[in-house]
């Protein structure tokens, strides 16, 4: 069987601005964060100007625990472009964050056996350092059936 | 909008394979299918006053110094990407009606050699929002709508059996139309043993990847009389949509109720109150085919099944043009015909309602057009003849 890999490296292109900078800068600490209205308390995600409920400006950051339930997913298995095909199979998915109001990420399953993927699969989040940006993207594994013990 | 303008002119270049239009470059494709429409509709190329375009659109001041168009009063294009394709007409038209130009074209066009559309999003400029789905390797759309699909199947039952029909219908009208670019019959078996590219669609879940140009000619439905073909009258034509769908996939957080769609109903409601035709009145529907579970959605966005029984719906035989009550994509779309950016699905409505088509709806009065399934605006077309 195989195991949901990573895609390739290269794809990643960070810029930032400063609605997105404290997500990103918090990756470095392996820490994930939610976007909350200040006034509301609406989440989005990724971060944005203005609150799409109630216009503010005001953001407050909220420190989530990487749980997570996989939303949607798809299993790439050939390689459309170069570069891709050392990488196969990974699987990009859809994530809902647990304590974020249903707000989702876009990200991948890693190190999973690709036939236990499941949509409402809990997966919890793992950490891939990107040194040469001084960031970590957040992406996400199986939860382990029993604790280690 | 309803009856005051009509297509007159309608122009398309081969569909050629990926990157097989070389040496002729895009501009040159541009030019000659806004010519060969000025031929077909019995105007002159001096008659163009105007351009009305979507996904980016075209240089009209070099196709105004290329063609020899002394004026233009309009040039406009639709923000978004393919989703405008329908929606250009619109745009024509009430440019048309409100008296800033007589005669628009609405031009769509592409060429692959250097960028495949199957990958676009991986030449995307960083931005702060694509930082957000860049490193999940969605190199490309069809990836991104595998995401819509899988969540389709889970909540509706929808299966893979259903995209292979909806493959297998549109394909079938592509094998007897000469300009198709795959002409041999698909199996359910050819279907199930192609490659899986992003799981749930598989090679024959994805359109093709043409070269390619289709423009048409807007005028009003006065001057529409009096020239060389049967007019094609535009009942109607809407583009926008929700917040709900938003940049849609590349967002991925679109409202459950939202995300396993195309988002297109708000749209839809739009246009049928415009038009002032229901769902059932539609002989011939030209839904953007850039994946086939799309399809599915649209047909459940534009009114044709329930939310959700979209799958039951083309599992039915519904689609298909024999024996279907809603014969879709009748020249064989954009998965077996060609790629055009939506404008082939414009063409095809405006020959059937000319009752010119190679695939002939018989008696077909009124046509569906959908633009695609992308960031908003999306956007849909009523065409009678």
């Amino acid at each position: 069987m195989a195991l949901a890999r990573r895609p390739p490296p290269e794809l990643f292109k960070l810029a930032l601005n400063r609605w997105t900078q404290p997500f990103w800068e918090a990756t470095r600490q392996h820490r994930l964060l939610l976007a909350r209205c200040a006034d509301c308390g609406h989440a989005r995600m990724p971060p944005t100007p203005f609150c799409p409920r109630c216009q503010s400006q005001h953001l407050r950051w909220q420190e989530l625990s990487g749980a997570a339930t996989v939303y949607s997913f798809t299993v790439v298995e050939r390689a459309i472009m170069p570069g891709m095909q050392d990488h196969l199979p990974y699987v990009p998915a859809v994530l809902s964050l647990a304590g974020a109001d249903g707000a989702r990420l876009i990200s991948n399953v890693v190190d999973v056996e690709l036939s236990a993927i499941r949509v409402d699969m809990p997966v919890q989040v793992v950490w891939d350092d990107v040194p040469d940006q001084q960031v970590a993207i957040p992406r996400f594994t199986r939860v382990p059936e029993h604790p280690v013990r | 909008m309803r009856d005051a303008t009509a297509i007159v002119g309608l122009g398309a270049t081969p569909y050629y394979k990926r990157g097989m239009s070389a040496p002729q470059t895009l501009e040159e494709l541009v030019g000659k299918t806004v010519l060969a429409a000025v031929q077909d509709s019995g105007l002159q190329v001096r008659d163009i006053d105007g351009f009305a375009y979507f996904a980016g659109g075209f240089d009209t001041a070099l196709l105004v110094e290329t063609l020899g168009i002394p004026e233009i009063r309009f040039s406009a294009t639709l923000t978004g990407t393919g989703g405008g394709s329908a929606g250009a007409i619109g745009l024509a038209a009430a440019a048309i009606i409100s008296g800033q130009a007589d005669v628009v074209v609405c031009v769509g066009a592409n060429q692959q050699g250097a960028q495949r559309f199957g990958a676009i999003t991986s030449a995307y400029p960083a931005t702060p929002e694509n930082a957000f789905f860049s490193a999940s390797g969605l190199v490309g759309p069809g990836h991104m709508f595998a995401l819509l699909a899988r969540r389709h199947m889970h909540l509706y039952g929808t299966t893979r059996e259903d995209f292979a029909e909806v493959a297998m219908a549109i394909r079938a009208n592509a094998v007897s139309n000469p300009n198709a670019t795959l002409r041999q019959p698909l199996t359910r078996e050819d279907y199930f043993k192609a490659p899986m590219l992003a799981d749930p669609h598989c090679l024959y879940d994805f359109c093709l990847e043409n070269d390619g140009a289709v423009a048409v000619i807007v005028t009003s439905a006065e001057r529409a009389r009096d020239l060389r073909q049967r007019p094609v009258r535009v009942l109607a034509s809407h583009h926008g949509g929700g917040s709900d769908w938003g940049r849609s996939i590349y967002w991925m957080n679109m409202p459950d109720e939202t995300f396993a769609s195309s988002g297109h109903t708000m749209v839809a409601r739009r246009l049928y109150a415009a038009a002032g035709v229901d769902p059932k009145d539609i002989d011939t529907a030209q839904i953007y085919d850039h994946f086939t579970s799309q399809v599915i959605m649209q047909l459940e966005d534009y009114g044709f099944c329930d939310k959700g029984e979209g799958g039951a719906f083309v599992r039915s035989g519904a689609i298909r043009r024999e024996g279907g009550s809603l014969p879709i994509n009748t020249d064989g779309g954009q998965l077996s015909c060609g790629y055009v950016w939506g404008m082939t699905h414009v063409r095809e409505a405006v020959e059937q309602l000319r009752g010119t088509a190679v695939n002939q709806v018989p008696g077909a009065q009124l046509a569906l057009v959908t633009g695609g399934p992308s960031v908003i605006p999306v956007s849909g077309l009523i065409l009678a003849n």
